[in-house]
């Protein structure tokens, strides 16, 4: 997929359990143009919609992949009633240019970043909540359009908003609990503390789109990291509706950047960048966790693979949310030096 | 030997200093006499098996190979070299004591486990120090004082934890991961061997290990002790070989841990084996480390700290200060007392308590070392070597150090693992932490100034695991040892340390 020529631009239409949206949602055509809803006279009457450009997020503002390509996600079946999007949106394709430009963005963000107080990042994370708590109903639709039941897409937005609340109030915490003073046997103070990485990759669930994303990000820029994250492949528009959110908090441009595209063609990517310290890597194919480790291994990258938890499971606060999420891409710095007069 | 480039050069003002000053002026009556430390009482077997299940067996590969000390050449004895069979049959009985004993154990009862190591290497001290220093070559006073000690100080240390594993997680679940295979290094074979194994068997892992090819002597003492410890066979297997032993032992697919010492390449290597199976894994690989040295330094404790950092253990640490940066101004300062300094330094005998320089470790990592010397010299860096006699046998390097080098100089940027110091100049504090940073290692860093403020500004700025503020080469296990970036992950020593060997929810 990486050689795919310019010219030849991506037309594929991406959506989530094809075959099962096929059984359910009638009539579909494949390989042909777009699909499009009969021609409704009236509504033109009342009003034109004006469709929303779907692009990446990287540096705090809104991009489309330098290579020019795309990828098509529909609207579920029951999402029929969502006007605020065409049946089929085109999003980004990203490259593996993509993948260092990006990653240059949150290389450069990260000093800035790690050097606010805990209290400040506290802060930002909290303002975030308070922008996504504004636009519920926004992500809520996106996610019905991703192929969520309106109740569950509500409930997901709900827990996504609480998880942010949750690191916000961790950020100025978690220090103290992994900290450590050291009883050496000589004359030094000794103490370790725990301290960023830099910048991780992360490779989100497909679902939940939005609840996986959060769940992932969160814990590791309320560390002190900065992030490329490359978001759901089946629900990538909820991932861009969620962005919006981020560039209208407080969040400084490039600690968070979302790419969209395939994860089998840009896992790699992310496994191999020398500017990239760890990576979270959420992936149902066990060959591609395993190129993402291998890879990983060319600059001893911190790797941590995992098969997606069930979708539940992400709202489970014991299993997807705690300390251990932020400890996994910390280092422990340790400090001695001598008493005496 | 005892001359360098250096003497015609820009630096040869100083030379006709050094002459006079005091340091240099003892002469041949400030001669130490030859006092070495008696060796009669200690028992090395002819040839030694591996340690597996609890008993010694003669290996499946039945072949075995020389261990020889670095300082004579002498062999000293015959070690069994592991093939993939014997590494089977150690895992093997390393999972049948976890499922059998060792995981059903009261933490209690491993603790008593543990304290009985640490007691034991206390009571054999002499005899294992000496064992190190004649199989590797590290001066007696190192082994003596630092290797051993702090090897007894690390069981001691975590057996402690044994029965507390409740307070080190507080509030979250975990668990022991299974079988550890480990794999260690030839610079401090005992210490080293402490390290990954009091940790693995306080938080209840039973354990393969490998010690390095060229120092397996200090392991297999330590394999007496831990049988004459009555630890329940299999719990502690001990197998010796060189790469390949180690491979069959990190590829084994009954292995749940994976924990290595050593260098980067080796290290990457690994990480790529293991890739695409469950297995967990820490690395402490190799380093660079930025001495940085501030004009308001104190100036001879900096000196002393510099040659502490770079000269202990023929620089064989990975932690060595190998990097010294030092502002301008007091470069040429730093550089005269540095080669006083030297000058007092004596090499020769490991098992001679005047000694301060021991033997390379072995013929390779001469190699290595003449090789990255030979390249600085090339590079037009200015060396100067300590003058030292060189013994006629064994594998030796006098205390080197090289300026004028260039952030860009092969030995301002490899890990040459011996005694050679590269010395840089920066004028800002920010210049010495872009200098420090610029390197793919990042396991330690020295910084040396009179200002509290101006340590902590910097120690926080150092991409760097451990950070030692007018000192340096400080090791306690309380206290978490690890790297950043190409310097491996995960903490040795510590509560930090216990991760390594459990799964935390």
């Amino acid at each position: 997929m990486e050689t795919t020529p310019k010219k030849s631009r991506g037309n594929e239409t991406a959506t989530a359990d094809r075959a099962a949206e096929d059984a359910t949602g009638g009539a579909r055509l494949r390989g042909e143009a777009p699909i499009m809803k009969p021609y409704d006279g009236a509504k033109v009457a009342t009003r034109v919609r004006v469709n929303k450009a779907y692009k990446m997020f990287v540096g705090g503002a809104f991009v489309r992949s330098e290579s020019g390509r795309y990828f098509q996600v529909q609207n579920a079946p029951e999402s029929s009633e969502a006007e605020a999007d065409p049946e089929t949106v085109n999003v980004p394709r990203g490259s593996r240019k993509d993948v260092r430009d990006a990653v240059l963005v949150a290389k450069n963000a990260w000093a800035g970043w790690e050097k606010r107080t805990a209290y400040n990042r506290g802060q930002i994370l909290y303002r975030l909540a308070e922008v996504m708590e504004s636009r519920r109903p926004e992500l809520t639709q996106s996610l019905v359009r991703g192929g969520q039941s309106e109740a569950a897409a509500a409930a997901e937005v709900d827990v996504s908003i609480d998880r942010v609340v949750f690191y916000a109030g961790f950020a100025d915490k978690f220090f103290a609990l992994l900290a450590s003073s050291n009883p050496v046997a000589g004359p030094h103070f000794n103490f370790s503390v725990p301290e960023p990485m830099g910048t991780i990759g992360v490779v989100a669930p497909d679902r939940p789109a939005l609840l996986g994303l959060v769940s992932t990000i969160l814990p590791v820029i309320t560390g002190g990291n900065t992030c490329v994250a490359l978001a759901s492949e089946k629900d990538p528009r909820t991932a861009i509706v969620w962005s919006e959110c981020i560039a209208t908090s407080d969040m400084p441009g490039g600690v968070i950047n979302i790419l969209t595209g395939h994860a089998k063609e840009l896992s790699a990517h992310l496994a191999k960048h020398r500017e990239i310290i760890g990576i979270d890597a959420w992936i149902v194919d066990a060959d591609l966790r395993k190129t993402v480790e291998s890879e990983g291994a060319d600059n001893v990258k911190r790797v941590k693979t995992h098969v997606p938890m069930d979708p539940e499971a992400w709202t489970d606060e014991r299993k997807a949310q705690g300390l251990g999420w932020i400890e996994r891409f910390l280092e422990t710095k340790t400090i001695w030096h001598p008493v005496g007069l | 030997m005892t001359i360098t480039k250096s003497d015609s050069t820009g630096l040869s003002s100083h030379a006709a200093d050094v002459r006079k000053s005091a340091a240099l002026e003892f002469g041949s009556a400030w001669d130490y006499a030859p006092a070495p430390e008696a060796s009669d009482h200690v028992r090395i077997d002819p040839k030694y098996g591996l340690f597996i299940g609890g008993r010694w067996v003669t290996p499946r590969s039945g072949r075995f190979f020389q261990t020889i000390s670095p300082s004579t050449e002498q062999v000293l004895s015959e070690v069994a070299e592991a093939n993939a069979q014997d590494v089977d049959d150690a895992v093997r009985a390393a999972r049948e004591a976890y499922d059998k004993y060792w995981s059903k154990m009261r933490g209690a009862d491993r603790a008593k486990y543990i304290f009985r190591i640490a007691r034991a290497i206390q009571e054999k001290a002499r005899e294992l120090a000496i064992v190190e220093s004649m199989d590797g070559g590290k001066p007696i006073k190192e082994s003596r004082d630092v290797d051993v000690p702090l090897a007894a100080a690390h069981f001691f240390y975590h057996a402690g934890w044994a029965d507390k594993l409740d307070y080190a997680f507080q509030g979250r679940r975990y668990r022991p991961l299974g079988v550890a295979g480990q794999i260690i290094p030839w610079n401090f074979p005992l210490l080293m061997a402490a390290w990954k194994l009091a940790p693995a068997l306080a938080c209840g892992n039973t354990v393969v290990l490998k010690p390095a090819e060229t120092t397996p002597l200090t392991a297999l003492l330590l394999a007496k002790i831990i049988e004459e410890a009555e630890l329940p066979p299999g719990v502690v297997n001990i197998v010796t070989g060189a790469g390949e032993t180690g491979f069959a032992l990190v590829n084994h697919p009954d292995v749940d841990k994976v924990a290595f010492t050593g260098s980067t390449a080796v290290g990457k290597k690994i990480q790529r084996a293991i890739a695409g199976t469950t297995k967990r894994l820490t690395l402490e690989l190799g380093g660079k480390a930025a001495n940085i040295v501030f004009a308001d330094a104190p100036i001879d404790q900096a000196v002393d700290g510099i040659v502490n950092g770079i000269y202990f253990n023929q620089g064989h640490v990975c932690c060595a200060g190998s990097r010294l940066l030092v502002e301008e101004s007091v470069h040429d300062t730093i550089v005269k007392k540095l080669r006083d300094r030297m000058a007092t330094l004596r090499l020769g005998d490991p098992l001679d308590k005047n000694t301060d320089v021991g033997a390379i470790n072995s013929k390779a990592q001469l190699a290595r070392i003449q090789e990255l010397v030979a390249a600085g010299e090339e590079e037009g860096c200015e060396r100067y070597s300590a003058p030292c006699q060189l013994p006629e046998k064994g594998f030796w390097f006098a205390p080197t150090f090289f300026t004028g080098a260039s952030m860009s100089s092969r030995v301002a940027r490899e890990e040459i693992f011996g005694p050679v110091l590269t010395i840089m100049t920066f004028r800002t504090p920010d210049e010495a932490v872009e200098k420090a940073n610029n390197t793919m290692y990042g396991l330690s860093a020295g910084i040396w100034t009179d200002k509290g403020a101006k340590i902590f500004y910097m120690a926080t700025k150092l991409k760097a695991g451990v950070i030692w503020g007018n000192t340096f080469n400080k090791f306690d296990p309380t206290s978490p040892f690890g790297g950043y970036k190409e310097s491996g992950f995960g903490r040795e020593g510590g509560r930090q340390g216990l991760s390594a060997y459990v799964e935390v929810e």
